[in-house]
């Protein structure tokens, strides 16, 4: 079991509300991401829901029973930290099995619920190394262990990959969804960075200065945002914004079209430009067009398109995948 | 980028300071030994003549050499115990977030910078004083006989004297080893369950060793040699009680006016010095390794 409940949870510090009545359920077995730019409050949510912080007024529940007052300890969640929080004096069998020491746990058992974790993360050959031996991504699979020895109702993830190179993030990212696969408990999980809330997520709450955004899947996030900031913030590269003539053809305050949705012509189109960068990735060339009176767009086109600075082109909209915002950002 | 050049100037510019320092050291050593093979008392002068290993002899069979060493170790060790614990639990305490933070912790600082022949003298007379002192009012104030702790526990006294000094000195350097310990690893520890004393146990005190060590290394150190707070307390008395082997080589070569005698004192200071030094580096070494 593991769901957590949200309800009317607030939290400031001093006399700044950093997170106004929020509410939010996560059901059992689900990967939740919260995401969201640098302070919007999803860390805080995430401390709170750990135990880490005191709620300011609200109720937290786990598994239906009231939690709110309960100590971290006594809440059935594992966190693992952004630094890993690793205890550099102990061995790797050590610190996995610190958690189960503190429960009081027998040597056989604990011993037997260290190696399974060691087996499962791939962890075996360094069990008596210390944490500072290990690598990163190595380090960051014993902080799982530790979480996952205690069998937990749900893991709490506070942005955990985001020490790592970003060739191993693309690793740890597979491996933490094949983890939820394989124990099919539930996870929450903190990040910035959009792509893995995309790639890693059944459910994306998304935050902006402590208020719940959107909560949808991560497609409904994509095609359907339900405001301005939304779109602005899931997809890559960024939703196009316009204001003015082209909004008012469609009559909204504002329309957003994706890069991908928008056609490049060199001879015809609804909007003529300049491009200014090119940049060649291979699969795809992302173009960043200077339309005048409607300001920079990003474009993705394919990879072979051979088009460089200076160059004209025109720019056609997809029509059905127009976003169209009324003048509060709200979609129409 | 160093030349051959370049190492051979550097050498040449500080040979003046390593010879100085040399010579300082190398100096009065070789002198020391050479007075502790005399007979020279400072009655006779003149008289000096080869003695062999007489004075040594005369040293190490004295009772006085063996009670003034306990007493060094008792001192070394009873200065180490109070103030490691004390400035540990002093140093959890300061870490504690409390107003008025900044001022506490200066006035805690603050026996450190009193000299030791001062702060031996205030707590003679104004503290521990029989007649006048402030436990000597405080005794009364509750019916007791007063207790005079110069003569009925010197040793003690001197230990009290002294452990209040290094205190500080402790307290300050696991205070800053204290707010080296990161923040997460205690949440983390939090969410697995350890409570306040496990934490200390398991997380605080591996993360203090290091500095401890070089606590214990340190004060061990300046306190072999503790001198000022015994010459104007005790005396080293009565009789031997407070003598450690700083004071018996004073009270041999300035008091019996033998320095051949306080030489060889001297000598076998450095050496037992030398010896608990080598004790504390391999301790150490294991400590700071890792």
């Amino acid at each position: 079991m593991g769901t957590i409940t949200l309800a009317q949870v607030t939290k400031s510090f001093g006399d700044v509300e950093v997170i106004p009545p929020l509410d939010l359920e996560i059901n059992d077995g689900e990967f939740v991401v919260f995401v969201g730019p640098s302070g919007c409050g999803k860390s805080t949510l995430l401390r709170l829901i750990a135990g880490l912080e005191d709620v300011t007024s609200g109720l937290i529940r786990i598994d239906g029973t009231d939690a709110t007052a309960l100590p971290p300890a006594r809440r059935s969640l594992a966190m693992v930290f952004q630094s890993y929080a690793l205890y550099p004096h102990m061995s790797v069998r050590k610190n996995i099995g610190f958690p189960l020491k503190m429960a009081g746990m027998n040597a056989a058992e604990a011993d037997k619920r260290i190696n399974a974790a060691a087996k499962v993360l791939n962890l075996t050959d360094y069990l008596d190394r210390r944490p500072g031996q290990l690598s990163g991504g190595q380090r960051q699979r014993v902080a799982i262990g530790r979480a996952i020895v205690r069998e937990p109702s749900a893991f709490l993830f506070d942005e955990p990959l985001s020490n790592l190179d970003a060739a191993l993030r693309v690793n740890m990212r597979l491996e933490i969804s094949e983890l939820h696969q394989t124990l099919k408990t539930t996870m929450v999980y903190v990040t910035h960075d959009q792509v893995e809330a995309m790639t890693m997520a059944d459910k994306i709450v998304v935050l902006h200065a402590g208020v719940i955004e959107q909560v949808g899947s991560p497609l409904e996030l994509y095609n359907k945002p339900r405001n301005k900031f939304v779109a602005g913030f899931i997809g890559s590269p960024k939703m196009n914004f316009l204001q003015g003539a082209p909004a008012a053809e469609h009559n909204a305050h504002s329309i957003g079209i994706r890069p991908e949705h928008l056609t490049l012509s060199v001879d015809d189109g609804a909007w003529p430009g300049t491009v200014g960068v090119a940049e060649h990735l291979g699969s795809d060339t992302f173009l960043h067009v200077d339309s005048g009176a409607h300001g920079i767009l990003n474009i993705r086109t394919s990879g072979e398109v051979d088009l460089h600075h200076g160059d004209k082109v025109f720019l056609t909209p997809d029509p059905a995948r127009l976003h169209r915002f009324d003048a509060s950002g709200l979609t129409l | 980028m160093v030349t051959a050049h370049s190492r051979t100037a550097a050498r040449l510019m500080i040979s003046p300071a390593v010879v100085l320092l040399l010579g300082w050291m190398i100096i009065p050593l070789s002198m020391t030994i050479y007075f502790s093979f005399l007979r020279y008392n400072l009655l006779s002068p003149g008289m000096e003549e080869w003695a062999g290993l007489t004075n040594y002899r005369y040293f190490l069979t004295d009772p006085a050499f063996f009670a003034a060493l306990t007493n060094t170790l008792l001192l070394v060790g009873g200065v180490l115990l109070i103030t490691v614990v004390g400035g540990t639990a002093l140093a959890v305490l300061l870490d504690q977030p409390m107003w008025g933070q900044g001022i506490v912790r200066i006035l805690v600082i603050a026996p450190f910078f009193v000299m030791p022949t001062v702060s031996a003298l205030v707590w003679k007379n104004m503290f521990m004083n029989p007649v006048n002192g402030l436990f000597a009012h405080a005794f009364k104030a509750v019916g007791l006989q007063p207790f005079d702790f110069l003569s009925h526990a010197p040793l003690m006294s001197i230990i009290l004297i002294v452990s209040w000094q290094w205190l500080p000195f402790a307290t300050l350097i696991l205070l800053t080893a204290m707010q080296s310990l990161d923040q997460e690893q205690q949440e983390a520890a939090e969410m697995d369950g350890a409570g306040v004393l496990s934490r200390f146990i398991y997380l605080t005190i591996p993360h203090l060793t290091r500095a401890i060590t070089v606590v214990i290394l340190i004060q061990t150190i300046f306190l072999l040699s503790v001198f000022a707070e015994i010459l104007v307390t005790t005396n080293g008395g009565p009789g031997t009680a407070s003598t450690n082997l700083t004071y018996l080589v004073y009270a041999q070569s300035l008091l019996q006016f033998d320095v051949g005698g306080g030489s060889a004192g001297g000598i076998v200071a450095v050496i037992l010095a030398n010896i608990v030094a080598i004790f504390l580096m391999r301790m150490i070494g294991k400590n700071l390794d890792t």
